[in-house]
């Protein structure tokens, strides 16, 4: 009880720091304010760092300008990029071919897909649930492996080092459009994210109910008018979207660009980045990595804007749909050779190229007779790939594949959490600016390629920070860069779940006297793994493969398979290379199939 | 004198631009049954989470057995699993990855009690509740009553002084619902708790309730026991939302001159003599009376008014006529089967005593003596 003699004012400040008390005192809240801080520094802060140190003079600078006093402000790195005899081949050219790529790219993805779709849905098509399973393969197989395959098969020796498999049976040495640059480029990635198109066509094809089709053929119109008519139009917002997304993918993509391309100087955004931080021009690759954040973030708000005018339009039918199927005829067989070739040439084909690539004893002799098992099992000796041992007996490559466990582990587990957390914080703080800050700040990784936000996390962590030491070079800051950039997908599945379950579930445990703690523990996490589970696989089989996102973080310490493969593709140690990409497919092979066995999957 | 259970004193609640509770106060004593009747949206289940501490109120002060739990003006809030209120949510919100015996015992394992006692207080409550041989099953494997069970034992089973439950019957059919209010009601008796419970339901409030609040837009229209809820409605609101069929309505306008002090309601067709005190002639009011204390009667006289009958619904023992009269259609509730056809000409006879009139513009009720 205040005593009468208090102040009115005094009693005013005890009544507002009661009412911030009472506020404080909801679970949900101290969760949220926890989250925001961990935002800030884990999304926020890096961007901020980056669009910074793009404005500041670095010691490296020095080379290329005698102004440099590093630590003061300048626009310098701003006008080289944008306006200086250097634009045309640090921005435009780049540009230019990192749209083109990406163009080309979601036009034949999206046709190769929603033929594909169309054809497994729509038709009596021969061994059609085996298709629609094999389908995934190409996508779920990292796509510089795509890259690496291509290049033992076309590769050729003008530009040094062992010629592929192609000159090798054919004695034509391939041109440099085959063996590298745009080409290639479109053709690796349209194979890789066809599946992607897939998913999306297939999925809107069977919502839709099939007799919106019948009624029209009742009416009297052909297959082929009701194909243009009816049906086009109820998927095109799916093809858009795939088309869309796919574009912003291929627009971030690094490792194919960079192993297609890099050899006869084809640039694109992604690997101009990489090698201007390289080279020691931060603050270049910086703002080269921010124009790339903003066409990526301008494609996907489009895609949202998209999405959200025309959801009511794919879900009329919902469930209780038939599938009237059109007879194919002579068509049958044809068409189901063409895409056992397509399947041959995504998956087994280069599958096939990289094994052959780790079992020749020199690099370009494919001949039977100099096949070795010693790229796998040979011991060390030194005159023998400069004294390195087959990579299931190598240390090196041993701790490369423990760090990649590790580092997927890691990660999937934090970013597993953190999505339950954001979907508890978000849904259970609905319609207050606290919790939609919390939503759109777990979202905004998503807008950032893979290479950019490896810059952005450069930019922040290379020095101290305050209290926190600079992370670079520890494994701390691979994990975070790797939990940051999941964290939409699992808030998302966070969100989702935590809707599913309500929130009475917990309240009635909260009057039965349950503390905060207990109720997590006992109803909020158990009802929420489940959902979580396949949300964990999926970030686990994402990190595995990741390449683009901690290429320009790890450190010979911190290296995993992944970036063991491209330093020694680099190296021209192309059966080390193989190797490891055969271990890489077997791994997210395998756990694609476990979580197939978690049943839901939670987008792509 | 004992003191009030619970207490809340101009509690309000708003939610973005709506006013869901709006400055409502009302006590409940001991052993009290109150039940909270009203409209979807009214805002009943807001005012039950804010007594069980779900949902924090933007003004106002709660006070459980004298305690303040929540006072907007003081700073205090004391968080839902400190209050030790149980509560049965309409979704009964039964955990699906735990057993009928592991959500009954929940409440106690948090309050730490030994493991025996926890067994042997789970077992007692399942054998009064009638689910033996249910205790391994999940909930998704029961019916609706077994589940609504459930959700009761294991509010009861911690014994708590304060029971709220926001309708717990309407998911059970018809005879199921009939059966669990008497079960509820014996619950009570037994218990001796304190009860708040809500519904939309009239006939279930006119039957459990020792007292009804009538809620209408967050405000408490009229608290009261049931029998004066439906003969002395304060409001106009409150008469017209209790009863079924509804109560009938004369608008009119007042009449003196007569010499037993006594008020009448006169408009264009009709005047009718009330048991009401005398105000000044001329006010505008509207007079109501139940459609069960209509009768028909032999010949005119004070009161009566002749009609024409529109429509006969018989009903088991009784039979819901409408009677048209000028612009005026009288609903009758009669207590036995009768023989009239429609189009038959009627004398319908309104008792001054039953006959209650409101103000017009306040829509209260008039004083009666
Ligand atoms: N969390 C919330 N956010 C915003 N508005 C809310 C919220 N909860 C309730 N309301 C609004 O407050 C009002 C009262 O809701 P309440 O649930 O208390 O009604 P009710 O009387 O229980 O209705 P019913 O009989 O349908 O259950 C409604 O207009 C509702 O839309
Ligand atoms: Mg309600």
């Amino acid at each position: 009880m205040p005593k009468p003699a208090v102040s009115m004012e005094k009693r005013g400040t005890t009544i507002r720091f009661s009412r911030v008390k009472n506020y404080v005192r909801q679970p949900h809240i101290v969760i949220s304010l926890i989250l925001l801080v961990i935002l800030l520094i884990i999304v926020i802060l890096p961007f901020a760092k980056m669009i910074e140190d793009s404005f500041v003079w670095q010691f490296a600078d020095t080379r290329l300008s005698r102004n440099a006093e590093p630590g003061g402000l300048t626009l310098f790195h701003w006008k080289r990029v944008f306006a200086s005899a250097l634009t045309q081949n640090i921005l435009f050219r780049p540009l230019m071919n990192s749209v083109s790529t990406s163009l080309s790219v979601s036009l034949l993805a999206m046709f190769i897909g929603s033929f594909l779709a169309l054809l497994v849905s729509r038709t009596d098509l021969p061994f059609k649930k085996i298709i629609a399973t094999m389908a995934v393969l190409p996508y779920v197989i990292p796509s510089y492996i795509h890259a690496l395959a291509w290049l033992n098969l076309f590769k050729n020796s003008r530009i040094g080092g062992a010629a592929g498999v192609f000159q090798y049976l054919t004695g034509i040495t391939p041109p440099d459009w085959l063996s590298y640059g745009y080409f290639p480029i479109v053709v690796t990635l349209s194979i890789h994210y066809f599946p992607f198109t897939f998913l999306l066509v297939s999925a809107a094809l069977t919502s839709i109910d099939s007799r919106l089709e019948e009624s029209g053929e009742i009416l009297g119109a052909t297959r082929f008018h009701i194909l243009r008519r009816i049906t086009f139009p109820l998927v095109l917002p799916a093809l858009l979207s795939s088309f869309i997304l796919t574009f912003s993918r291929v627009l971030g993509t690094f490792g194919t660009p960079y192993f297609l391309g890099t050899p006869v100087r084809y640039y694109t955004l992604a690997t101009q980045i990489y090698s201007n931080i390289i080279n020691r021009i931060p603050s270049v690759g910086y703002i080269l990595a921010f124009v790339l954040i903003i066409i990526s973030s301008a494609v996907i708000y489009i895609n949202q804007r998209m999405i959200g005018k025309s959801k009511s339009f794919v879900t009329i039918a919902g469930k209780g749909f038939r599938v009237t199927e059109t007879p194919l005829g002579k068509l049958s067989y044809p068409l189901l050779c063409l895409i056992i070739l397509l399947f041959i040439a995504s998956v087994i084909l280069p599958l096939v190229l990289l094994v052959w690539q780790t079992l020749t004893l020199y690099p370009n002799d494919y001949s039977i007779k100099h096949l070795t098992l010693l790229f796998w099992i040979g011991e060390a000796n030194t005159v023998f790939a400069e004294g390195e041992a087959g990579i299931l007996l190598n240390p090196a490559i041993i701790r490369a594949a423990w760090n990649s466990i590790k580092l997927a582990l890691v990660a999937s587990v934090i970013a597993g959490f953190l999505g339950i957390f954001v979907g508890y914080a978000v849904v259970k703080g609905r319609n207050t600016k606290l919790a939609y800050a919390v939503e759109q700040m777990s979202f905004l990784p998503y807008l950032v390629p893979g290479i950019a936000f490896g810059a952005l996390y450069l930019a922040l962590f290379s020095h101290r920070i305050g209290p926190l030491p600079a992370l670079y070079g520890t494994f701390a800051l691979v994990a975070l860069v790797c939990i940051a950039k999941n964290l939409p997908f699992t808030g998302r599945a966070g969100i989702t779940s935590m809707l599913q379950i309500g929130s009475e579930l917990e309240e009635a445990s909260e009057t039965l006297g349950a503390r905060w703690i207990t109720r997590f523990r006992k109803i909020i996490l158990p009802l929420s793994i489940q959902g979580a589970i396949s949300g964990f696989i999926l970030v686990f089989i994402t990190v595995m493969r990741e390449l683009s996102l901690i290429i320009l973080l790890v450190t010979p310490e911190t290296r995993t398979l992944t970036t063991m493969t491209f330093r020694y593709q680099e190296q021209g140690y192309t059966q080390f290379s193989s190797a490891i990409s055969v271990l890489i497919i077997i791994i997210v092979v395998f756990g694609e199939l476990i979580s197939r066995r978690f049943g839901k999957k939670n987008g792509i | 004198m004992e003191r009030s259970i619970i207490e809340v004193e101009n509690l309000t609640k708003v939610f973005g631009a709506v006013v869901a509770v709006d400055n409502v106060t009302f006590s409940i004593d001991k052993k009290e049954f109150l039940i909270l009747l009203g409209p979807s949206g009214c805002g009943k289940t807001t005012i039950l989470r804010m007594i069980a501490g779900l949902e924090i109120p933007t003004e106002g002060e709660i006070r459980l057995n004298g305690r303040i739990i929540f006072s907007s003006k003081k700073g205090i809030f004391v968080p839902a699993r400190e209050r030790d209120v149980g509560l049965v949510f309409q979704s009964y919100a039964l955990w699906p990855h735990m057993t009928v015996f592991q959500n009954i015992a929940f409440g106690l394992k948090v309050k730490r009690e030994a493991a025996p006692e926890i067994e042997k207080k789970v077992m007692d409550i399942i054998s009064y509740m009638q689910l033996e041989g249910l205790k391994d099953r999940y909930p998704q494997e029961m019916s609706g009553g077994q589940q609504q069970r459930v959700a009761l034992a294991r509010m009861l089973v911690s014994r708590p002084d304060i029971l709220l439950m926001d309708e717990p019957l309407s998911n059970l059919d018809a005879k199921l619902r009939l059966d669990m209010r008497a079960e509820i009601k014996i619950i009570h008796a037994q218990t001796g708790a304190t009860t708040v419970y809500v519904t939309h339901d009239q006939v279930e409030a006119q039957t459990m309730a020792s007292n009804i609040a009538v809620i209408n837009r967050g405000i408490i229209e009229q608290i009261a026991p049931p029998k004066t809820i439906y003969n002395r409605p304060a409001n106009l609101f409150v008469a017209d939302f209790i009863g079924s069929p509804s109560i009938n309505l004369i608008e009119g306008k007042t009449e003196s001159g007569e010499v037993d002090g006594r008020m009448s309601v006169r408009n264009e067709w009709f005047s009718l003599k009330t048991a009401c005190r005398e105000i000044p002639a001329g006010r505008s009011v509207v007079a109501a009376i139940r459609p069960e204390n209509i009768s028909i009667v032999p010949s005119e006289g004070l009161n009566t008014l002749p009609g024409e009958v529109l429509t006969i619904l018989p009903s088991g023992p009784e039979t819901v006529l409408r009677v048209r009269y000028e612009t005026y259609v009288f609903s009758l509730l009669l207590m036995q089967q009768v023989t009239l056809s429609p189009g038959q000409k009627v004398h319908l006879y309104l008792p001054p005593e039953n006959i209650l009139v409101f103000d017009k513009e306040t829509e209260n009720l008039l004083p009666l003596d």
